[in-house]
Order: structure tokens, then sequence, then C-alpha cells
């Protein structure tokens, strides 16, 4: 008897302290993700209520062509950005990791850009940017080569999104560089006596350990990839409150078009079911890289 | 790769070798700072300096007047004082409210536990386009869009990643403190005032850091929420240094560098948290 009342204190002390987050996600996940499926499936423009249409709002997306090239350039994004980051993060990290003076001086540096508000990490590239006046294009020319429009040629516009984000690659380069302390030194040193070269031992020694945290970072960078939304706003902005989509529509993503069906066009229904449409795609994607770890990831118990 | 390198070399290599290891290292930095730089001399510079080709990393001749002009242009202190008084209650709703789940997650032994740290970790995972235009729709209902309370609620019922960072530590905690005091019939929350608060300080503070940098750099949230320019804050306001046809980029550069500075400064006082909770989080 006693032992039960016990237990119900415990249990009431419980929901107590936890009662700001049971609270919290009640109002601002669990209700708006069931709403988000109802709404998903009506006609709402916020003033009348919502006005039940079925598979209405799905069926329209087939023959949207601004839902095609939204999704087509946050697909060209995903995969161009994805592996750049991937890539540039572990050779970084490898090189964070030389033994040299200051090394967390470097190491913060590296990371600070994605500290920068990113309102004006996107105006600062707009101006670096800049066809006559930016340093990228001046670097360029310093080695010949006569750098684009880079925001007003449709062509070019998607480098520079890349371009922007891999900036703040600092965060999952800091991931790396805790991961490579983890790689056992001896091993290296036995690979050295073997005659192993770098190629060797980076694949037989190095990317057993990095292969996990490679699987978890490439999963969480293809979903900031799909969902990608400030940076090309930024970058395409031509009015405070409308997302532009840049030359020839070459800046929309998926989540820009999301915000201009909901916000400029009020189509709160028809944007509710691209809300989930995008949770589908990203759940297949991660579902088949999960699937696909199997053969490149390295578990230590096999 | 690099590392096998370096070590062998450090046995091996020739002395005057290692000075040198620093030159790759230093040239990786300079170009994630590099566009600081760019920001931090344009905001100096004249506009005949601004719009020169090929551009020049120094100011010919060092001006403040771009500062004056940024104040002179927009409404900048009402902005900055907008943006600080949504960070900083969005931080203190993070302190009050993440160490209490946090706490209900790792030390009080209940039922509820378990299933409540699946949804936390569920929730982390979910797509903030999804709950997007509901979240919306409940401000809208509420008379709330246009005003700051969206922006500063939801930090007062706890982020989920903030409290899994926070639960994650307490773990960590010695039962035995906590139950020492639970013997001594201090209740539940007096043990968690008194005992646990003060033993937890290093991670609230990594928690704070966090909101506070994601509250002042925050754009989606302000853009879909201020309505009223009276209460814009910076990351909105920035917009309107851009003209119909030409924008002012030494003003605007100058408004970057004084709102960055904040961000910048928390993070090189809590660099150490910062960076360190990166890392675990990924890890573990």
């Amino acid at each position: 008897m006693r032992g039960i009342t016990v237990r119900r204190r415990q249990a009431l002390t419980g929901l107590a302290f936890a009662a700001p987050f049971l609270v919290g996600f009640s109002v601002f996940i669990a209700y708006p993700v069931a709403a988000s499926g109802f709404y998903s499936f009506t006609d709402f423009n916020l003033f009348q209520p919502p006005e039940f249409v079925g598979l209405d709002n799905y069926a329209r997306m087939a023959d949207d062509e601004r839902f095609w090239i939204a999704l087509t350039n946050t697909l060209l994004l995903t995969v161009t950005g994805v592996p750049l980051s991937i890539i540039i993060a572990i050779a970084g990290a490898h090189l964070l990791n030389l033994p040299v003076r200051g090394q967390p001086l470097f190491r913060a540096l590296v990371y600070l850009p994605s500290i920068v508000p990113i309102v004006v990490g996107g105006y600062l590239w707009r101006w670096l940017l800049n066809t006559e006046y930016g340093f990228i294009n001046y670097f360029l020319g310093l080695v010949g080569i006569d750098g684009p429009g880079w925001l007003v040629e449709p062509e070019w516009t998607k480098p520079a999104i890349v371009l922007m984000s891999l900036w703040t690659v600092g965060g999952t380069m800091i991931i790396y560089l805790a991961a490579l302390k983890e790689v056992p030194r001896e091993l290296y040193e036995a690979a050295a006596l073997d005659g192993a070269n770098w190629w060797t031992k980076f694949r037989h020694i190095t990317w057993p350990t990095l292969s996990p945290v490679t699987l978890f970072q490439v999963i969480v960078n293809v979903i900031a990839y799909l969902q990608i939304f400030t940076q090309p706003y930024l970058l395409a902005q031509t009015r405070l409150n409308d997302a532009g989509a840049g030359p020839g529509q070459s800046m929309l993503t998926y989540a820009m078009y999301l915000f201009q069906n909901a916000f400029s066009f009020l189509k709160m229904g028809y944007a509710s079911a691209m809300a989930w449409v995008l949770f589908l795609i990203t759940l297949a994607i991660t579902i088949v890289i999960l699937v696909s770890s199997r053969r490149w990831v390295h578990d230590g118990s096999r | 790769m690099a590392l096998a390198d370096s070590i062998v070399r450090r046995r091996r290599g020739p002395r005057w070798l290692r000075g040198w290891r620093i030159v790759p290292v230093a040239l990786l930095a300079l170009v994630f700072v590099f566009p600081f730089l760019v920001m931090l001399s344009t905001a100096f510079k004249e506009t005949g300096d601004i719009f020169s080709a090929p551009p020049t990393l120094l100011p010919t001749t060092w001006t403040f007047g771009n500062f004056a002009e940024a104040f002179e242009d927009i409404p900048f202190w009402r902005y900055l004082a907008n943006t600080l008084f949504v960070s900083g209650l969005s931080v203190l709703g993070t302190v009050l409210s993440c160490p209490l789940v946090a706490y209900a997650l790792a030390k009080i032994r209940w039922r509820g536990a378990r299933p409540l740290l699946i949804i936390v970790l569920l929730t982390m995972m979910m797509p903030p386009q999804v709950t997007l235009i509901p979240v919306f729709l409940i401000w809208n209902g509420l008379g709330a869009v246009g005003s700051f309370l969206p922006l500063i609620v939801p930090a007062f019922l706890g982020t989920p990643f903030l409290i899994f960072m926070i639960r994650q530590f307490l773990l960590s905690v010695p039962n035995e403190l906590i139950e020492a005091a639970r013997i001594d019939g201090a209740s539940e929350f007096r043990t968690y005032w008194s005992i646990v608060l003060p033993i937890a300080r290093p991670a609230i503070v990594t928690a704070a850091v966090f909101q506070f940098v994601w509250s002042w750099t925050d754009f989606l949230n302000p853009l879909i929420y201020l309505g009223n320019p009276d209460q814009y804050t910076l990351s909105i306001g920035l917009y309107s240094f851009f003209g119909e046809n030409d924008v002012a980029w030494g003003p605007l550069m100058a408004a970057c560098v004084l709102f960055t500075l904040p961000a910048l400064v928390i993070f090189l006082i809590g660099q150490r948290f910062f960076i360190g909770g990166i890392s675990a989080g990924a890890l573990k």
C-alpha cells in the first residue's frame, strides 16, 4: 500500500518537473502535427474555415510546375552540398589535428562563421559574390578565371548558395576533429613500420573510426539541405517579406516555395501537404542512407 | 593521413619542418576568417573605396562615417533593443525550464521518465516545416502575431536539444548527493534548487549560450511573426539598407559588425563549453 503511494508521489513529482515540456510538446508539437495532417486535406486560406478537399492538394503537386522546379533545385543543392561539406570537414579536421601551437585558437576561428547571424552571413556573401567589386571574383581573376555573375546568372546561383553554406562547415569539422582524437595512435605507428602509405592508413585506420560519425553527419546535412531556406532567401531577397526566387527561379528551394504558399499566397492547406511530402522525402532518403550504411560504415562489433 | 604523417614526422622529420605545419592550419583558418575581414574593412571604408575594382582589403582612408550613417538610416538602437529583449527573455526561459525537465528525465525515478525521453528525442527529429503552419495559426488565433510572444514563450516550455544536453550532464552527477538531501528531509524542489542546479551550472551555461546565439541570430521566426517595424529585430531590420536599385554597403556592413559583436563576445566567453557541447553531443 505504502509502496503504491510512494510510487504515485514520485510520478506526480516527475510530472510536475516535466510540466513545462509536457505543455510545450502538446501545444507546439503534438497538436500541430495532427492539425497539419488535417489541413493538408483541406482548402484553407486563413479567412474562411478549412474546407475538406480529400487528396486534391497532394494531387495538385504533380501538375505544379513551380513545385518541381523547387524540388529539383533542392535536390541539386543536396547532392552537391552534402558531399562537399563532408569532404571539406574531414580534410579540415586533419589540418586542425596537426600538432601546432595555438590549436584551440584555430579551432575557434574555423567555427566562428557558425555563430554569425545568418542574415549577416547572407548579406556579406552578397557583397563577396558581387560581380564587379567582390573578392571572390577578384581571387578568381588572380588565377586567370573570369568570374561569373554569381547571383545574376541562373546557372551560378546554386554554387553561390553552396559556397555560402560551406562557410559554416566548421561545426562538422570540429565533430570530425573530436572523432580523429579517438583514433588509436599506436595503429599509425605500427602501419608506418609496415611501410603503409597515407591512403592505406586513412582507409584502414582512420576511416573505420570516422565512418559512424560520417553516417550521422551525412544524415544531419541531408536533412539540413532538404530544408534549406534562409541562405537562398537572403541571397535572392528583393523585398523584405517576399521570398524571391532568384534569376530564372534558380534559387527557389522547396522550403521557400512552401513559405510562399503559406505566407504569401495564404494556401495553408497546400503548404501543409507540401510539408508532409517533404517529411516523407526526408524519411525515404534517410532510410536509403541507413540501409546503404551497412556496406560502408564500420561497426566495432564486426 | 595528415595525423599519421605528423606523428611519423615528429619522430623522424627534420626540426625545421615542424614550424611549417602551422602554415596549412593558418591558411585554413584564414579562409574562414577572411569574410569577416572584408566585413570589418568595408565598414570603415569610404564609398569610393568600397566601389573600387579590384577590391582592396584595407581602406585608403579610415572612416567612422558608416556607423553614424547606419544609426541615421535605420532605427538601429530600437532594433538592437528588440533583439536583446527577445534573446534575453528566451535565455531566461531556457534556464528556468530546461534543467527542470532534464532533472525529471535523469534523476527522478518515475515511470514516465523513459517514454518522456523518447518523446524528447523524437521531437528533436521533427522537421519544423510540419509544425510551422499550425503553430502560426495558434498564435494567430491568440492574436499574438505581430507581438514578441511567439519568439519568447516557446523557450519557457523547454527546447528538446537543450533538455537532452542537460540530462546527459545530470546523469554523471552521483545519486548519493541527491539521496543524502532527500534523506535529510529536503523537498524534491529544494534538492533540485540547492544541490542539483549549482552542480549543473556548466551544462546550464552551455544551454544559455546556445539559446542566446539561436535567438540573437534567428531569422525565420521574426520574419513570420513581426509585422510592425517598431518591433523588428536586427535580423529583419537590416534589409532596410537595400534600396530600389542600390545597397548602402558601407552602413550595412557597419551594422553587421555591431550585430555580430554580441554573439561573438558570448561565443568567446563560452567557447570552451560551446565547442565541447558540439563534439560531445555528436559522438555520444
